[in-house]
Parts: structure tokens; sequence; C-alpha cells
């Protein structure tokens, strides 16, 4: 059952991270987008980080992907203009991928070459009240630092879209 | 094969494979907003990762990093869109080609 959700799930995200790349309208890449993150929260579940997967479902492919929704809608943006790529994006760009590719796997076998199957319920400690914990105890300067990020964030997006209401 | 349950490597391997498309993405796409959303491609693919290592060291850790990835991820798209909007005001456009010179 692990290995056939695994699988269905696995092959949805790769096949809608290949659509965000190749489709050249902005709209079908987000929502391929949106594709990719609820199939990696369901492959979160089934590695027992049931708080992960639930916080991606809510702030990634629920506020993040608004997010870019709206910008393009409301920036009104077709489709990419075709050609206009150098000769050495084309040429080049997909070798170099590849090879970057095969080190990344190269880099997975050498450091895991014996890897214990994932079994789905065998890791329990990734409910929100064990994440929770360790968020507010070990990690709680880095926790109490990001609320800084984030208000400094908000203050910048504030502050950007102001400038563009007084033109 | 079901009943055994799948390698961790095949985790990574995705991981792997949804980085490159991110990264492919980010390279050869000329629109600002999908190369945008190739950046958070590329961080959910190293979400990825930090929860399946997560799970072979059996530690919490890696999701509270994983949990950071997001916030971060958060705050920047909404700093980054604003940018976009900022310049597609001012060139009419959002096309990465046209976005040579940061001055207006």
């Amino acid at each position: 059952m692990d290995g056939l959700l695994f699988l269905i799930f696995a092959s949805i995200a790769a096949l809608c991270g290949l659509n965000v790349v190749i489709r050249r309208q902005p709209i079908v890449s987000a929502l391929s987008l949106i594709g990719v993150m609820g199939s990696l929260a369901m492959l979160y579940l089934l590695l027992g980080a049931q708080f992960i997967a639930a916080v991606q479902v809510i702030v990634y492919a629920g506020a993040v992907m608004v997010l870019f929704v709206m910008v393009i809608m409301l920036l009104n943006a077709g489709g990419e203009r075709p050609g206009g790529t150098s000769l050495m994006a084309s040429t080049l760009g997909v070798p170099l991928l590849a090879a970057l590719f095969l080190a990344l796997a190269y880099v997975i076998f050498a450091g895991f070459p014996d890897p214990e199957p994932v079994r789905f319920g065998e890791f329990r400690q990734g409910g929100a009240a064990e994440t929770g914990y360790a968020l507010f105890t070990r990690y709680l300067l880095a926790f109490e630092l990001t609320s800084v990020l984030v208000l400094i964030a908000i203050a910048g997006a504030v502050v950007l879209a102001w400038r563009e209401v007084k033109r | 094969m079901t009943a055994a349950g799948v390698p961790l490597s095949w985790y990574l391997i995705l991981a792997a494979l949804l980085f490159t498309l991110g990264a492919a993405g980010f390279l050869l796409r000329r629109n600002i907003i999908t190369m945008f959303m190739c950046v958070e491609l590329m961080l959910n693919a190293v979400n990825l990762t930090f929860v399946a290592l997560a799970y072979h060291l059996r530690q919490v850790d890696g999701l509270v990093l994983a949990f950071f990835v997001m916030v971060v991820a958060a705050a920047e798209a909404a700093v980054g869109l604003a940018i976009i909007l900022t310049v597609f005001r001012n060139r009419a456009s959002v096309e990465i080609d046209e976005v040579q010179a940061l001055r207006d």
C-alpha cells in the first residue's frame, strides 16, 4: 500500500513539476505547482510528518499560491513569447541540468548505500505536539526571529505597493 | 514491494528530480512569475529532503527546519510578488529580458 501510494503521488508530483517548467502560460504553471504541493503533502503524510503536511496545504497550497494566482490575474500575464532563448542556454542547458541531476543522484546513492525502507507509521514524532514542543523549546530563538522576519516582509510588501498607489 | 515499503532513496531521488526541474525552469523560462514559481518548486524539493531525512534519523529537527523554510518562503513570496508588481507597473512587461537595469 505504501509503495502504491508513493508511486501515485510521486508520479503526480513529477508530472506536475514538468508541467510547471514546460508550459508557457503562467496560470497553467501555477495550477500545476498546486498539484506538486498537494502530492508532496501526501508524501509528507507517508513519511509520518502530519504537522508539516497540514502546514504545506495551508501555507503553501493555500496562502502562497493564492498570492501567485492573484498576481497573475492582476497583471493579466499572458503566454511567453516563443524564441529568444540564448544559444548557450538552448545547447548547454539541458545537458548541464542532466549533469546536475546525475550528480545529486550520485550523492544520494553514495551517502545512503543501504537505506531502510520507509514504512508508514514507524515514525510517530511528526505530530503537532512533538513538532511544536521542539519549536518552542530548542528552536525558540529562531522562532522569535522568524516573527521579526515576517514583520519586515509585511512592511516591505506594503512599502513596495504604497509607492505604486501614489504614482 | 508494497508490504516492504519504499526505499528512502526513492524519496530523495524524487526531491533531486523536482530540484532539477525547478533549476531548469529558473534558467530557461523568461517570465518573471514562472521563474519565481520555479524557486518555490526548488524550495519544496529541499523540504521533501528535510522531511525524508527526519524520518531516516527519527528526529523532529528536520521537520522544524522544513517549517522554517516554509515561513521564509511565504515571506519571500510576499516581497517578491510586490517587486514583480512594481516592475510590471514601471515597464509594462513581465519578461526578464526587459529588466536589465535596476533603475527606471
